[in-house]
């Protein structure tokens, strides 16, 4: 913590009043991911040793087609809301091949994999690596990020599930099949239903695990998060599997090639939503700056302040819906000024009367309510200027942070100076009516370690 | 809203499907054009599986299609729905047939869409029964001929071994017995009866499906285009040629082909997995439906919001110039209106909505007193409103537009003579969508009230343009906007009267072409 109570001269103040530089790759390389990223590497080791071991490749162009599948998948890679990524078409067909009970042989539909036809868990890693490796080639040929990180968690998974499943296929599964048909397809069904929804938890959780990591959030809150995010996607990976392991069983390997094309236009579909969601936060970012531009408030201003204000909301364990509102309101805080002939000098709307701040907030949110999509965002502008305290009704959570966050950037601006900021947040801390004393607490810490956030 | 011939044309097609329907039921070709599998016209045909309880997969398709047709999703805000229905009709055609696909087709008529009137239940039934029965024939005609060719591949395979064999014969001074002959027939006959054992249509046969799948392909693809067609016929007579132009429909459509040819696949899925599930098949293919439908109805969502909140920010940064605002809607629909006139592609239209909308964004840059004095300008005032368009580009250039958006709001004051800023490029060194915007520009400039004149009449816009043409203006871009305007009203917007609070009002339009900024001479 950057507490206010630090003395006496700094000697680095000067130094350290650069802008912070981002983090190379291996700075950012924290706990969560770096044990994840070692278990995958060990899970790959062990798989490769075992296949040079049993020295052959049980059922050759099953491992073909599903690793054909996992690079094609890999290759199409999804971006999600809040700079996730996601390869759907990848998990679907690794899931679908660690799996898969049996292929149809001539003249007979469905027989079951024997014990010595049947690809074995070490297999069926070896084989999603592999095919994950080949589908991130195009991604780091074209000078993207390579996505290990995502690559790792998606091979534990998939690990975990061959671990478990494989071995019951030659002992359990052949005896359920007679005449080269499932006689209880429902249970079949119901354990890998089971066995998905496993899957989908650790994923969710290791995925939860290197976010909170990266963005600074609660581990709770951002398994909450991460579920909430992706019931839908991993809805549909689910029954795309069961789809793709009965189909195959049935129809052979070919069903593959027939299921790719509704897989796409799934794909498709989302991909187009996450793009317009990020066109969407480009532009109202963008546009912010329109102040900045006009004259009203200081170069840099609304982005500081909606960094802090993430920054602070997700410390107080805000979840993300309710971050991307505060980011908007954050970045639009100051848009009712446009409606002022004159600039406040300095752009400290924190410095006018508080009637005047009042109005300039409701101007804002006029304009933002203006949209009809943004009701709660206007709210928050519009109650920005309330006092934590003595207001009735009280200001929303939301409008408290992006009122602290705003008089810190208005006294500090893009300086790093500690004393600065300490005595920023000094005087904020001695008036406990105009803000949160919870709020300025956190304001505190991240103030501290003043690292760009990002959502 | 039905019009008359538009009337005519669901008479037309609904007696054209109810013919067709006879027709093939009453014909009945080699047995499978029925709702009944072949399997009782073919009791020796061992390697065929009907479907075991045909009437249940009926009812299953039916509902299946009910629901895809019922609950119908935007594919983007203002542009078409769409339903991904065709799986159950497609996975009735390999299933059960062309006649159970016209029919579950033809159930659209019971949609639990309670908006639909009697008319469009009519046209919707009679299309889909129609496309099914296409698509089915269309099945049956490709797999019976990939089938002969498959037959004939193989028939020449076991010739030429015969041949082989017979030459070995020869090589060793043995003697071919009168059996060869025989031997051949018996060969041919086989063959023959390995390729009538199995049927196209019925459960799905896992040694012959890459034939199911070639012979599904052309009937999906068939059944898109029957589709498509249909509405396409629709939507002409009833709205007039040019619709789909105007309405953004052309943009939606290849998105549209392909998200209906890519569930079309799904029919052969149901089908395959018939195999072990029967009905509950479809149920599972309803999952990824759905949630293929939610992120379709969040993406139309996001863009009307994110549509919403750029005119709402666009019209605060209006706020200060009582008498320009809207000017960056309008901009906007004028600039889209020539793009479709010049046929630009749909990616291109959709950036020059925003760069239009944005174009002055940049006059926020400005100071205020600059934008309202009264009196000459000295040239170091003209300067500060010659840079608005790069003060614009400067706050739009992260967004992630197409590279051409910025260009238009950088270059929207150029002139094709050469004597327009920022740099006084000129002819075809002007970015296409700056000549455009600076069409739309000047013709709203002219057509609203300013505080020095009232708003000049849309003909006397024009002429304008048509002087400037050349000179001021790109002429291809203005006989673009002249022939838009023909097909198009334009919204004039309602006369302003001069507001109380002088503080928003600007004196001169940096715009208006008729009346040039007055600026001190050096």
């Amino acid at each position: 913590m950057a507490g206010g109570t630090l003395a006496g001269h700094d000697p680095m103040a000067a130094a350290r009043a650069d802008p912070p530089r981002p983090p190379s790759y291996w700075q950012a390389l924290d706990s969560g991911r770096l044990l994840v990223m070692a278990a995958a590497i060990m899970l790959v080791a062990a798989a490769f040793t075992g296949m040079a071991i049993q020295g052959h490749v049980r059922n050759v162009s099953a491992a073909f087609a599903f690793g054909g599948f996992i690079a094609f998948g890999e290759v199409l890679r999804l971006a999600l809301p809040g700079g996730r990524e996601a390869a759907p078409i990848a998990m679907v067909g690794a899931m679908a091949y660690a799996l898969l009970i049996g292929l149809p042989t001539p003249g007979s539909a469905g027989q079951p994999f024997g014990p010595h036809i049947n690809p074995n868990a070490v297999q069926v890693i070896t084989v999603t690596a592999i095919g994950m490796g080949v589908g991130a080639l195009p991604h780091i040929a074209a000078g993207r990020p390579s996505g290990l990180t995502g690559m790792c968690t998606r091979l534990i998974t998939i690990a975990c599930l061959a671990f478990i499943f494989r071995p019951l296929v030659p002992d359990v599964f052949a005896h359920l099949y007679k005449q080269g048909r499932p006689d209880l397809w429902e249970l079949e069904f119901a354990i890998m239903a089971v066995l998905l929804l496993l899957g989908w938890l650790i994923e969710t959780t290791v995925g939860a695990l290197i976010r909170a990591d990266d963005v600074g959030a609660r581990f709770w809150v951002a398994i909450r998060d991460e579920m909430r995010l992706q019931w839908q996607l991993g809805l549909a990976v689910g029954a795309s599997v069961l789809i793709t392991v009965f189909a195959t069983e049935a129809m052979g390997l070919l069903e593959l090639a027939v299921f790719i094309g509704p897989l796409l236009v799934t794909q498709i579909a989302f991909r187009r939503y996450a793009g317009i969601r990020a066109t969407y936060l480009q532009t109202v970012r963008s546009l912010a700056r329109v102040t900045e531009v006009a004259g009203y408030v200081e170069e840099g201003h609304s982005r500081r302040v909606s960094h802090l204000a993430v920054a602070v909301g997700r410390g107080l364990g805000l979840p993300e819906p309710e971050l991307l509102a505060l980011e908007y309101a954050a970045l639009m805080h100051d848009i009712g000024q446009l409606s002022l002939r004159d600039a406040i000098p300095g752009g400290a709307t924190h410095l006018v009367s508080s009637a005047e701040q009042e109005r300039i907030a409701g101007l804002g949110a006029d304009v933002i309510s203006e949209a009809g999509v943004l009701d709660e965002v206007a709210d928050l502008v519009r109650c920005q200027s309330w006092p934590a305290r003595g207001h009735d009704p009280a200001p929303p959570l939301g409008s408290m942070i992006i009122k602290a966050a705003n008089a810190f950037d208005e006294m500090v601006g893009p300086s790093t100076d500690r004393h600065r900021s300490a005595a920023a947040l000094d005087r904020m801390r001695q008036d406990p009516v105009a803000f949160d004393t919870g709020v300025v607490a956190v304001l505190a810490e991240v103030a501290g370690r003043r690292v760009p956030s990002r959502l | 809203m039905v019009s008359r011939p538009a009337r005519l044309y669901i008479g037309l097609v609904v007696v054209l499907t109810g013919v067709l329907v006879t027709a093939t039921s009453m014909a009945k070709i080699k047995g499978i054009w029925g709702l009944m599998p072949p399997a009782f016209t073919a009791p020796f045909a061992t390697g065929h599986v009907p479907v075991s309880k045909p009437l249940i997969a009926l009812v299953a398709l039916v509902v299946l299609f009910l629901v895809c047709d019922s609950v119908d999703t935007p594919l983007s805000a203002r542009q078409t729905k769409w339903s991904p229905s065709s799986a159950a009709t497609l996975a009735a055609v390999v299933l059960l047939g062309p006649l159970a696909a016209a029919f579950v087709g033809a159930s659209s008529l019971l949609s639990l869409r309670p908006k639909l009137r009697l008319p469009e239940r009519m046209f919707n039934g009679a299309m889909h029964a129609l496309s099914g029965l296409a698509a089915g024939g269309a099945y049956l005609a490709v797999g019976d001929w990939l089938k002969g060719l498959v037959y004939r591949h193989e028939l020449a395979v076991y010739q030429h071994e015969l041949a082989v064999y017979r030459h070995e014969l020869a090589v060793h001074h043995q003697h071919d017995f009168a059996v060869r002959p025989q031997l051949e027939a018996l060969l041919q006959n086989d063959l023959l009866a390995l390729h009538r054992q199995w049927a196209l249509v019925g459960l799905p046969n896992a040694g012959h499906f890459a034939i199911i799948i070639g012979a599904f392909a052309a009937a999906a693809a068939v059944h898109v285009l029957a589709n498509h067609g249909l509405i396409w016929g629709i939507y002409r007579l009833n709205r007039g040629s040019g619709m789909l132009r105007r309405e953004g429909l052309e943009s939606s459509l290849p998105l549209l082909l392909a998200s209906d040819f890519g569930y079309a696949c799904l029919g052969l899925v149901i089908a395959s997995l018939w195999h072990v599930m029967a009905w509950f098949s479809a149920a599972l293919v309803l999952v990824t439906l759905f949630v293929a439908r939610w992120a379709m109805g969040q993406f139309a969502e996001q863009q009307r919001a994110y549509a919403a909140t750029m005119s709402a920010l666009c019209q605060a940064v209006e706020t200060k110039d009582y008498y320009t605002r809207g000017h960056g809607d309008r901009v906007s629909r004028g600039s889209v209106m020539i793009a479709r006139k010049i046929r630009m592609s749909p990616a291109r239209t959709e950036a020059i909505r925003f760069a239009g909308m944005l174009h002055d964004v940049g006059k926020l840059g400005v100071p205020t007193q600059v934008l309202q004095k009264t009196g000459q300008l000295t040239p170091e005032e003209f300067a500060a409103i010659q840079l608005h368009p790069m003060r614009g580009l400067e706050i739009v250039r992260e967004i992630g537009f197409l590279y051409e958006a910025f260009t238009g709001i950088m270059h929207h004051h150029e002139r094709i003579d050469g004597r327009g800023y920022p740099m006084g490029l000129a002819g075809h060194e002007i970015p296409e969508f700056a000549r455009i915007i600076a069409v739309a520009d000047a013709f709203d400039s002219m057509t609203t009230t300013r505080s020095y004149r009232e708003a000049k009449s849309i003909e006397f816009a024009l002429d304008q343009l048509r002087t400037g043409a050349g000179t001021q203006f790109d002429a291809l871009a203005v006989e673009a906007f002249i022939a838009a305007l023909d097909e198009e009203r334009w919204p004039l917007p309602k006369p302003v009267r001069k507001p109380a609070d002088p503080a928003t009002v600007t004196v001169q339009d940096h715009d208006d072409p008729t009346a040039p900024l007055r600026i001190v001479d050096a």
